[in-house]
């Protein structure tokens, strides 16, 4: 296995009374695909938007416990929430571009950090969308707005737009459930080539989807990890029975 | 919250009832054809070859159900398991029922000539391997790995007795000449027993794998 990347320490998450994540402890390998499953109401998604402090968003929500990214405390107080954010991308359920053009939402991201020579933009825009498997689709109307792509390619420029502030990790949250089944497949795809320059974190409701992309899975259950495993082993002889119930369909 | 797949449920159980029918089948078959060779009846052994084609139709049908199943259904971990320790059981099942055909075939091949000596150790080896055959498929529906632990030892058991027997028609056949076709025959049905043991350890094998998720090798 990779090093790790990401260690989450003892972690518990409270939204006002109610405790969402309990003692969660996991470790994170540097460039693999980690998936997080599990029933809904199970955490997962609490916390996958906690490696990039999303919840801090949400009034009434406590932490305890700690998370390093590279070994360092992402909720210590001299962190800027948006440089963390630049390290760890996020790509959502709905495709989310802005109503830009193409060239404008990948470019937003490093105009934003500062970049403003147009052939530096041109040349990251042109990597990014090339590293979302979009460039060939696009590369002849940059200037067109992000709204009249498909749905697939709208989430893969949200990939491009992730990518091209040049992040460590890529947060993936149910990102290819609202896509048909064509577009799906792509993203997959993407993200075994995405793997190999950075670490995604993906949660997903499709199990067969973590099974056939993820190097890890961990599954959750009231907040808890239950089971954290290579995925072939997770999918093939779970140590869990609760796993075990969940992934045969039995349970959830 | 439990939930029901009750499709999916469906299939797996049709699949397990076609084992065990296969698993009589097969026990049956063999019955038949060692009670065929002890009376050297002709008609007998034919009824059992006769039989044969549909032991294969069920092994078939346990191909096309599982296949289905796995298309349809994305089984994973015990589930998936299930179903390819059924494939593995079948085709072992199907493998025991040509050998009790084989046995039948010796008894055609005899033609009602008298034997040369009672047969006492055959009918022996004959009835531990339809008891491992039972117990075979017990322990699948038992899902119980000791006792599909216990063909192993059972299997020795089966060698053992095939090594006496062979001594004994090598020395049946030095004797006399005469008795060498008779002999010949004699110890290929002594073969098959022992394969048919094997078969069934094959099965207890399968058990393991679909209970624990690894394979042991009993067949030592």
């Amino acid at each position: 296995m990779n090093t790790t990347l990401i260690d989450i320490k003892k972690l518990n998450l409270f939204y006002v009374n109610f405790q969402a994540l309990k003692d969660v402890s996991l470790t994170i390998p540097n460039k693999a695909i980690t998936a997080f499953i599990g029933p809904s109401g199970c955490g997962k998604s609490t916390l996958l938007r906690t490696l990039n402090r999303m919840n801090d968003m949400i009034p009434g929500t406590r932490i305890e416990g700690e998370i390093l990214i590279d070994g360092k405390d992402i909720y210590a107080n001299e962190v800027e929430v948006e440089s963390l954010r630049r390290k760890v991308g996020m790509v959502f359920q709905q495709p989310n571009p802005f109503p830009k053009s193409i060239y404008d939402n990948v470019a937003y991201g490093p105009r934003l950090h500062g970049i403003t020579d147009k052939k530096k933009l041109d040349e990251i825009v042109e990597t990014s969308l090339k590293s979302a498997a979009l460039w060939n689709e696009v590369k002849d109307f940059l200037k067109k707005s992000a709204l009249g792509l498909s749905g697939g390619q709208q989430q893969r420029l949200c990939i491009a737009r992730a990518i091209a502030v040049n992040p460590d990790i890529l947060l993936m949250d149910e990102a290819t459930s609202a896509l048909d089944p064509i577009s799906t497949l792509k993203i997959e795809e993407l993200a075994q080539e995405l793997k190999t320059k950075y670490t995604i974190v993906m949660v997903t409701h499709n199990m067969h989807q973590a099974a056939r992309v993820s190097d890890q899975t961990v599954f959750f259950l009231n907040g808890e990890v239950v089971e954290f495993a290579e995925t072939e082993s997770l999918f093939s002889n779970p140590t869990d029975q609760r796993t075990e119930d969940y992934i045969t369909g039995r349970f959830g | 919250m439990m939930t029901v797949r009750k499709e999916f449920d469906s299939g797996l159980e049709k699949l397990h009832q076609l084992i065990i029918e296969m698993g009589n089948f097969v026990e049956n078959a063999l019955a038949e054809s060692m009670e065929a060779l002890k009376t050297t009846d002709v008609e007998r052994a034919k009824a059992v070859i006769a039989k044969d084609p549909s032991l294969n139709q069920m092994e078939e049908k346990i191909t096309e159900l599982g296949s289905k199943l796995i298309a349809t259904q994305q089984p994973v971990a015990k589930d998936l398991r299930r179903i390819l320790a059924s494939f593995k059981i079948a085709s072992d099942l199907e493998r025991m029922g040509d050998l009790a055909v084989d046995v039948a075939k010796v008894v055609l091949r005899l033609d009602g000539q008298e034997l040369i000596k009672p047969l006492i150790d055959l009918p022996r080896m004959a009835e531990i391997v339809q008891q491992m055959t039972y117990e075979s498929i017990q322990s699948f529906i038992q899902e119980n790995v000791d006792l599909a632990y216990k063909m192993s030892k059972d299997d020795d058991q089966v060698d053992a007795l095939y090594g006496q027997i062979t001594r004994e028609l090598y020395s049946l056949m030095m004797e006399n000449p005469r008795n060498i076709t008779q002999s010949s025959l004699l110890s290929f049905v002594g073969r098959y027993l022992e394969r048919f043991g094997d078969h069934a350890t094959n099965i207890g094998e399968s058990v393991v794998y679909l209970v624990t998720g690894s394979r042991p090798d009993l067949n030592v």
